[in-house]
């Protein structure tokens, strides 16, 4: 998701909309419904997208693991050099893409992000995948949907529907980054 | 970072870690299926070899394409260059044709600062090597490499190479990678020591950030790295050691000298190796020696400098990283 709209974030004004225990709880759900929906999950790949969306597949993979009793593939993808904004702003710093040994080819690949929003960051994702390999299917799964979609792009698996205007913002904190789980709504700076 | 790359002076210490990271990163496309990017499409970058290179200019051209750039591939054999073109003319028939950057490597030192601070291009300038003055990508490969076998490939990112004793073996003189490495090295915390014959050391190397030693022994046993350069003979016009044998017998680096090298240290060479003269085949054969690691590197940084310089619309600032953090 896009750093810009949640850099500014003022911690005074921000509401939090889900704590630790909901975030653990709204996994667990994911998890189900992606066993569910896969019938049980035997060639699932989950890539997170940097930075959050890596440590939320970490997450999902361990629940998945715990419900299959099988070991779930999990890895990262850095979109950075597919953005379509690329050339708007100042290089930005890579991240990691990490695709676990034995690929994606033939496999069913559930990106993770934090935020869905504009839909340009999976839209990256998409191209992204393109250049590694061919996935029997791809799914998304999403700790937030906060609307406002720009490309034709819906999510799978959905945390929580969050209903915002174009002037808030969602900040999505998560243990292994920020210290603690949380999502905040605040109000954009202007 | 600033729009050009003319010399690795010009780079602060934050920088030259972004470029380091972000090459790191890039090392890893070269295992895909797919090696290519669609980071850089639609830019034009011409790669203008005024002077002989195979190493730089195919590696520079596999870096471009590697981020979908459209290149175009200039040497001055066989252009109008031969027929008594400038260097200005070549520049603004350049410009004319709207490229988005350039590569050049040119036998006279400051060319690619001319180019760039003359106004006769707004395109960004990237020196591939200038006469005897910098070459400050081939810096940064070593670099690479130097971190990536001293301090470890996922150790180093975010790390310079502070502490490190690096020694730098011959043609000093004649050399813009031993400048290039002087200036890179130190500003990543380095200590360099460069080792060479009293007549192929250069007037003011005093002012540099190193050390001059005239015998290669004793500085051996505390080196983590040991760089030999070639003896440049198409740049000597005088005689600057009695024989080659002699040369290679007081500053070539055979097995002996590097079994007395520390357990970790490294051999590098920024090729073209002469085997038999600066280095023997032994040395050069070894597991050691990064000679071939150094060209693969060359590749992902080279790809990182491009990324940084072109892929936005202003060249990358360093502080990007720790902010995101």
């Amino acid at each position: 998701m896009d750093k810009q709209d949640t850099s500014d974030i003022q911690a005074s004004d921000a509401r939090p909309v889900l704590e630790g225990p909901d975030i653990a709880r709204v996994l667990t759900r994911i998890a189900h419904e992606i066993v569910e929906r896969a019938k049980g999950a035997d060639d699932v790949v989950l890539l997170g997208i940097p930075t959050r969306g890596v440590f939320l597949a970490r997450r999902l993979a361990a629940k998945l693991e715990e419900i299959t009793d099988r070991v779930i593939p999990v890895g990262s993808l850095d979109i950075t050099m597919y953005r379509d904004d690329l050339r708007m702003h100042p290089p930005r710093a890579l991240a990691r893409t990490e695709i676990p040994g034995d690929g994606i080819d033939g496999r069913l690949v559930v990106l993770v992000d934090d935020v869905l929003f504009s839909g340009r960051t999976i839209r990256a994702a998409l191209d992204a995948l393109n250049d590694i390999g061919r996935p029997r299917a791809v799914q998304l799964a999403v700790l937030v949907d906060r609307g406002h979609r720009e490309l034709p792009i819906r999510a799978d698996y959905v945390g929580k529907n969050l209903p915002t205007s174009l002037r808030e913002t969602v900040k999505v904190q998560l243990h292994e980054e920020d210290g603690r789980d949380t999502v905040l709504l605040g109000v954009k700076q202007t | 970072m600033q729009r050009h790359l003319i010399s690795a002076a010009d780079l602060t210490r934050d920088d030259a870690v972004l470029i380091l990271d972000t090459a790191e990163e890039m090392a890893r496309v070269a295992d895909r299926p797919i090696k290519k990017l669609p980071t850089l499409r639609g830019r034009t970058i011409v790669n203008l070899f005024f002077e002989d290179s195979t190493r730089t200019r195919i590696s520079f051209e596999a870096a471009e394409k590697r981020l979908s750039a459209d290149v175009i591939n200039f040497t001055a054999k066989g252009s109008s260059v031969s027929k008594g073109e400038s260097l200005k003319d070549t520049a603004q028939t350049l410009e004319a044709m709207g490229v988005d950057a350039v590569v050049i490597r040119h036998g006279a030192s400051g060319a690619p600062y001319r180019l760039a601070n003359s106004g006769w291009i707004d395109a960004a300038v990237i020196n591939a090597g200038d006469g005897t003055h910098q070459h400050p990508t081939q810096a940064l490969l070593d670099a690479f490499t130097m971190r990536r076998r001293l301090v470890g490939r996922d150790a180093g990112i975010g790390q310079d190479l502070s502490g490190k004793r690096i020694t730098v073996v011959g043609d000093i003189l004649h050399s813009r990678v031993a400048r290039s490495n002087v200036d890179l090295l130190h500003t990543l915390g380095a200590q360099v020591t460069l080792v060479a014959p009293p007549t192929l050391v250069p007037v003011g190397v005093e002012t540099w950030p190193c050390e001059v030693a005239y015998d290669l022994d004793s500085t051996l046993a505390k080196s983590d790295a040991v760089m030999m350069l070639r003896v440049q003979r198409e740049r000597m016009n005088a005689a600057f050691f009695p024989t080659e044998r002699e040369y290679s017998r007081r500053y070539g680096l055979d097995g002996d000298r590097m079994a007395r090298m520390p357990e970790h240290a490294i051999v590098m060479h920024p090729g073209p190796m002469v085997r038999g003269m600066e280095i023997t085949a032994e040395v050069a054969d070894s597991d050691r020696c990064t000679v071939v690691e150094q060209v693969a590197n060359g590749v992902s940084i080279r790809m990182a400098v491009l990324y940084l310089l072109l892929g936005g619309n202003e060249p990358a600032v360093s502080h990007t990283r720790t902010e995101e953090k």
